[in-house]
């Protein structure tokens, strides 16, 4: 919990939520009639609008990015390290938006939210989302907000998808598109890790095929494997080795099937935290549309084709020992762009921590972030909010 | 626009208006952005060193982590109008491959390069049977980036070899300024080369 705020934060933050009547029509067929975004907001709208930074989050993000919602919070969002004042999302010249997307459990309508039509919580009838409903709901968030233009779209991982999702589904709606430990779609290792994550909440004989809820229980053993699969794959052998090792707990062997190893409690600590913070259906959802991103797909498999409709300027980021999102995953997008003669720029980060690299404070990452950032804020406004 | 590096002003001249333009270790971006703001040139730099880059993106270039020495399989047949680098060409593991990859990628490229054959160069070698050090070239034999170095007259029979045309020759003191002099006798007074080549 923070005595004091400290100057570079955004300070206490209070989350709004947005109700939506106008139905939305999925890529799946089915059909949302109504539903609620909850959001963040940093900084400032300035008088023409043209200030505003979207932020896509991950798999297990929310709304809640940057700042804190009490004194008693012990942590502040999940990307505080990268948006506040003086910060790559500097909230001194941006008015930045986060939101929680469709289907998720922190206040947007999801599986946890009950369905209007039957009283009951959605439960596994939610429908599964793409990553261009997400894109789609934030459109209409954005018009609500009047926001016609953003100054950039910005996200990692799944975040990132959302933001390549955006530079062609709406590409006069955004000037810089910023792409973080991305890739244009998952490889079919990366899809069976999210089958194996599904599976062992599917198995959890309290997932009651979905209806948790309803019977009262919840499949905690399972999301803490899936959990457990997830982080582990978002580390790197070295990152491992160097915080763990082969440390014990106890110092000793003790020839028994309890957690012995640090790493081992490690992975166990996570799980369980995540397993009751948030819910099973929305972690099934999540990795599916992660599973279903393919934007190539509708042209002709074809990425350079797909990206020729961006009219904003990129900014794409890797980490070396990314392993889930991989440098080369980034660099299909870079070079597809390259090839379609989009403005683009690269950087390859050192890094020993994996896919959760974009989340943390490393040094060239943040000042390449900022580099770009204040370019962004020159090219849309110049630079003064 | 501060005062543009001489060896880039050199360059700058045989660049079109409108062009697409690649540059390899393209530096701070200096290059790109001269030229997109007075040619209107659309182009992207490669560039390894992370200071370099940041400050690329600083400048507003477009610029691209990638290592020459990994090739450039990623940019397509005749793509790019013209290939630009300056002063790197003896620093890559394969400078005969490197040149092949600039020609087919771009319709037209410039390098520029030390020489090893100038007259100073020479006598130090002949003199003190050291490797050679100066200003133009700083290093140790042990410690140079510099590991393909090569004369004029190599490179230019390098080009004959290809079957690459030399298109325009510039050749300069280590300040990159044309002299009188050096037109005498490039091959032994000018220390750095300016060459416009292709394969048309």
């Amino acid at each position: 919990m923070p005595d004091v705020i400290p100057e570079n934060s955004v300070g206490l933050v209070t989350p709004k939520v947005q109700h939506f009547d106008t139905p939305l029509t999925l890529r799946s067929g089915r059909v949302l009639e109504q539903y609620d975004l909850i959001y963040e907001t940093y900084g400032e709208l300035n008088a023409d609008r043209s200030n505003a930074v979207l932020i896509c989050h991950a798999l297990s993000g929310d709304h809640h990015a940057a700042g804190y919602h009490s004194m008693d919070d012990k942590k502040p969002g999940w990307w505080d390290t990268c948006i506040g004042p003086g910060k790559p999302i500097d909230t001194n010249k941006f008015f930045v938006v986060s939101l929680n997307n469709l289907g998720g459990c922190s206040g947007s309508t999801g599986p946890v939210s009950i369905n209007p039509e039957t009283g009951k919580a959605y439960g596994p009838d939610f429908p599964i989302m793409a990553v261009r409903d997400w894109v789609n709901s934030q459109a209409r968030l954005a018009d609500v907000l009047g926001i016609d233009v953003w100054a950039a779209v910005v996200g990692g991982s799944l975040g990132g998808m959302q933001v390549l999702r955006w530079s062609i589904q709406f590409p006069e709606r955004l000037k810089h598109a910023v792409v973080i430990a991305s890739a244009p779609k998952l490889s079919a290792q990366n899809i069976a890790f999210n089958e194996v994550a599904r599976q062992a909440i599917a198995k959890d004989p309290d997932f009651h095929d979905g209806w948790y809820q309803e019977k009262g229980t919840l499949p905690k053993a399972g999301l803490m494997q899936a959990r457990m699969l997830g982080h582990l794959t978002y580390l790197s052998d070295d990152a491992m080795r160097q915080k763990f090792g082969r440390e014990l707990r106890e110092g000793k062997l003790n020839f028994s099937f309890a957690p012995e190893f640090q790493v081992e409690s490690y992975l166990h600590y996570q799980g369980e935290k995540f397993s009751t913070r948030f819910d099973a259906n929305t972690y099934m959802l999540m990795t599916k549309a992660l599973d279903y991103f393919d934007p190539a797909r509708d042209h002709d498999n074809d990425l350079r084709k797909c990206l020729s409709q961006a009219k904003c300027r990129f900014l794409v980021v890797s980490f070396t020992t990314d392993w889930r999102f991989a440098p080369a995953r980034s660099e299909e997008i870079v070079n597809a762009l390259i090839h379609a003669d989009k403005d683009v720029s690269y950087a390859c980060i050192e890094s020993d921590n994996g896919h959760d690299a974009f989340l943390l404070p490393i040094p060239r990452y943040l000042d390449i972030f900022h580099a770009y950032m204040a370019g962004v804020a020159a090219r849309s406004f110049g630079g003064k909010s | 626009m501060s005062e543009l590096r001489p060896d880039l002003s050199i360059i700058q001249q045989w660049i079109r208006p409108e062009s697409e333009i690649l540059d390899l270790g393209c530096g701070e971006g200096e290059l790109l952005s001269y030229l997109k703001t007075e040619k209107n040139v659309h182009g992207y730099g490669l560039e390894i060193n992370p200071e370099k880059l940041t400050a690329c993106i600083r400048n507003g270039v477009n610029v691209i982590e990638q290592n020459l020495d990994n090739g450039l399989s990623n940019f397509e047949d005749q793509s790019i109008d013209t290939v630009v680098m300056t002063q790197a060409l003896q620093a890559v593991q394969r400078p005969d491959e490197l040149l092949d990859e600039m020609l087919r990628i771009g319709k037209e490229a410039i390098v520029t390069f030390p020489n090893f054959g100038y007259w100073k160069t020479r006598f130090y070698l002949l003199l003190k049977g050291r490797m050679p050090m100066s200003d133009t070239l700083p290093y140790n034999w042990y410690d140079t980036p510099n590991i393909h170095m090569c004369t004029f007259r190599d490179f230019e029979i390098l080009c004959r070899e290809k079957g690459i045309r030399i298109l325009n020759k510039t050749v300069v003191d280590d300040q990159h300024r044309e002299h009188w002099s050096i037109r005498l006798w490039p091959a032994m007074l000018g220390e750095i080369a300016v060459y416009h080549i292709t394969r048309r």
